[in-house]
């Protein structure tokens, strides 16, 4: 029982194969805008990987890549075909190819809506990880002298100022952290001295924020010491108190952006997975109804195309059959010899014998 | 007296012809790079409208975008004239349209030109403006409750973090104003009323800057208030430091980054002010030799032809003698008619 079967005219078959070429050029442009797409996203996560602390999360922008990549190729391969199809004498040189393009054609969809589950699917690994990595760059903010670190003060206002955040949940992680190196402290004045003995780890611990959590929207200059102490500054109001540094936290922010980055390129993914599997059809098709019209008396009558000779079940039986056969090809012991010969047994006795070592008995 | 002389065989004519076709749709599309560099030149000016005190230097994006879209019109023309210069029976329409059209384009050509220069010559200008808007945009720093200023603190802070820049000249222009509101200040607290009654004005002056003047790439937290006192701050010297807070001035950094943004136009621009040159040459060299080939029977002989037909000086008055008639003209009437009127009386 065939798959979708549907009558094909000259004329029709004409029309489908410069459509399909048509199509198969905008399924390469389609290609090349996964690849840009790719290579921004993984431009745009590695602009802040100082702040991520691994990078599973590129393996969204990596899969796009090399999508586009293979697409570009293989609706190139299908351009070929269809401008092939027409001229019976050139057409059969693609028979081969032809299985293993539907193979690679299908693959490719898989993967561009694996991109799209994976995409949402790894949000809370990014979490993670930017969690860790911006606990580590408040940490290491005062490290401006140590090899390796000297940067993460740089890094870290740079993204508090581009960003609109402070700190890692919120402003008060840097309440917990000691962020004036020690360098800078005066440790003969009572201050300083009060503060470290105030904690077990000995930490100059503050009430403050860096300059770069200050938000430039708010009508009072920064106020960025003594933010809990109501009395230390004039008119102010600690609980009430919103636009004087930034309220969000930097991972939320950070998250926000590459969510939003990824959710608003999942609408042209899906149109691209669209595409592709319209031309995988197409070509189907037309593969069908030009080899049905070329073994015809006349090749211009009227010939039938169709997706699958079979149905669905019977088609995945063969494959299964076909691909076994395969695997033993590779085995030369007497165990597989018994069971092929059973196996050709059942099979249907047509002139045409599989190529495998007889068996002894 | 005629100005650059030379023989056109008929290959040398079909092929000037086709050669400036090109040259044409080529100018086209400089014309309209022109006319997009010319809003893009307005827009980064108007971003920054806020700091500047008057609007002078948007003659230069105007001048880019209306030469941009002349060129567009001039090159068309020249398209279509030369598609038509190789057939006899097509060329002589536009006999009476080609004096007016190669004054206008020549006037559009020179305005590029001009556009150009100008870019370099408004540069003390924009200065100068710049100077004053900046000089208000402190001022009025601390003026957030005031409606249509309200956000200049805002503006202010941005334009310092995003062109890492500090005050007009440098940061000791904050140490000039009061740049903390009275409503922030506690008027029974001593140091205030010390600093209140320190200066004729009763200003609240302080030796500090705004946030938005800290410079990220330090290697200490940044220090804002009390600049100039050493023993303030731990292990802190005024006159050595120089990482804590951005020290080039925010006026120089918008001059410099505007002329720089000129320069690269203005480069651009004058690339595009040679080719649609050597098209109105190209097509004022078809048009001299194709009128010779005109009435004759055997079109395919060879001719002359030139850029103009008389000296330069001739030919700008002859240019310039109807434009000046015309205003004569006008200026004649309004005096005769009181003469005339007296007579017929």
């Amino acid at each position: 029982m065939v798959l979708l079967k549907m009558k094909f005219t000259q004329q029709r078959r004409v029309r489908l194969a410069q459509g399909l070429w048509l199509l198969s050029w905008l399924a390469v442009m389609c290609g090349t805008f996964i690849f840009c797409l790719g290579l921004y996203l993984k431009t745009e996560l590695l602009r802040r990987a100082e702040v991520m602390d691994n990078t599973e999360i590129h393996v969204v922008p990596n899969i796009l890549i090399m999508v586009g990549l293979a697409s570009i190729g293989t609706n190139w391969v299908a351009s070929r075909v269809c401008q092939d199809s027409l001229d019976a004498s050139r057409f059969p040189r693609w028979k081969v190819l032809l299985l293993a393009w539907f193979a690679t054609a299908a693959l490719l969809c898989c993967l561009l809506i694996a991109v799209v589950v994976l995409s949402y699917a790894l949000q809370g690994r990014l979490e993670e990880s930017l969690k860790v990595g911006l606990r580590n760059g408040i940490r290491f903010y005062k490290d401006t002298d140590v090899p390796g670190r000297c940067f993460q003060k740089e890094t870290i206002d740079r993204l508090q100022m581009e960003f609109r955040c402070c700190g890692n949940n919120n402003f008060k992680d840097w309440f917990e952290v000691q962020w004036v190196s020690n360098r800078y402290l005066d440790f003969t004045s009572k201050d300083v001295k009060d503060r470290i003995r105030s904690n077990v780890d000995g930490r100059y611990l503050l009430d403050g924020v860096p300059f770069s959590c200050c938000n430039p929207a708010s009508p009072r200059p920064c106020l960025q010491y003594r933010l809990t102490d109501n009395s230390a500054h004039f008119s102010y109001d600690y609980q009430s108190e919103e636009l004087n540094v930034y309220s969000r936290g930097c991972r939320q922010a950070l998250i926000d952006y590459y969510m939003d980055l990824m959710n608003s390129t999942g609408p042209g993914v899906l149109s691209v997975i669209l595409i592709q599997m319209s031309v995988l059809l197409s070509l189907r098709y037309l593969q069908t109804s030009v080899e049905a019209a070329m073994a015809l008396e006349n090749p211009e009558d009227d010939s039938e195309g169709y997706l699958l000779e079979k149905d669905v079940k019977s088609t995945l039986e063969d494959l299964k059959a076909k691909a076994l056969t395969m695997l033993k090809f590779g085995q030369v012991d007497s165990e597989a010899s018994p069971e092929s010969a059973d196996a050709e047994k059942g099979a249907d006795n047509t002139a045409e014998k599989a190529a495998s070592p007889s068996p002894a008995s | 007296m005629v100005v650059m002389k030379m023989k056109f065989p008929f290959e040398k004519r079909v092929k000037l012809a086709q050669g400036l076709w090109l040259l044409s749709w080529s100018a086209t599309v400089a014309g309209a790079m022109t006319f997009s560099l010319g809003c893009i030149l307005k827009t980064e000016l108007l971003r920054r409208a806020e700091v500047m005190d008057n609007s002078d230097i948007h003659i230069v994006p105007n001048t880019l975008m209306i030469v941009g879209l002349a060129s567009l019109g001039i090159n068309y023309f020249a398209s279509k004239i030369c598609q038509d210069a190789l057939d006899a029976g097509r060329f002589p329409r536009w006999k009476t349209f080609l004096k007016p059209y190669f004054a206008v384009s020549c006037f559009f050509t020179v305005l590029m030109l001009l556009a150009v220069i100008m870019s370099y010559a408004m540069k003390g200008s924009l200065e100068s403006s710049l100077k004053a808007g900046l000089r208000n945009g402190i001022r009025f720093y601390k003026d957030t409750d005031t409606p249509g200023r309200c956000f200049q603190k805002q503006n202010i802070d941005r334009l310092q973090m995003e062109f890492q820049c500090c005050g007009n000249n440098d940061f000791r222009d904050w140490f000039e104003v009061q740049w903390i509101s009275n409503r922030y200040l506690d008027f029974s607290s001593k140091d205030v009323k010390d600093r209140i009654k320190s200066n004729v004005d009763g200003r609240y002056l302080v030796d500090g800057v705004p946030f938005s003047c800290c410079n990220p790439s330090s290697p200490r937290p940044c220090i804002q208030y009390q600049l100039t006192n050493n023993s303030a701050h731990y292990n802190y010297e005024y006159q050595t430091e120089e990482l804590n807070i951005y020290l080039l001035g925010c006026r120089e950094a918008l001059v410099h980054y505007y002329m720089g943004l000129m320069n690269t136009i203005g480069a651009g621009v004058l690339s595009v002010f040679l080719l649609q040159g050597s098209v109105l040459v190209s097509l004022r060299f078809l048009q001299t030799s194709m009128e010779a080939v005109a009435g004759k029977e055997n079109t395919e002989i060879e001719t002359e032809g030139y850029l103009l037909e008389k000296g330069v000086q001739e030919t700008i008055k002859e240019y310039l003698d109807p434009v000046l008639k015309f205003l004569l003209l006008t200026n004649q009437v309004e005096e005769g008619t009181p003469a005339a009127a007296p007579a017929t009386t």
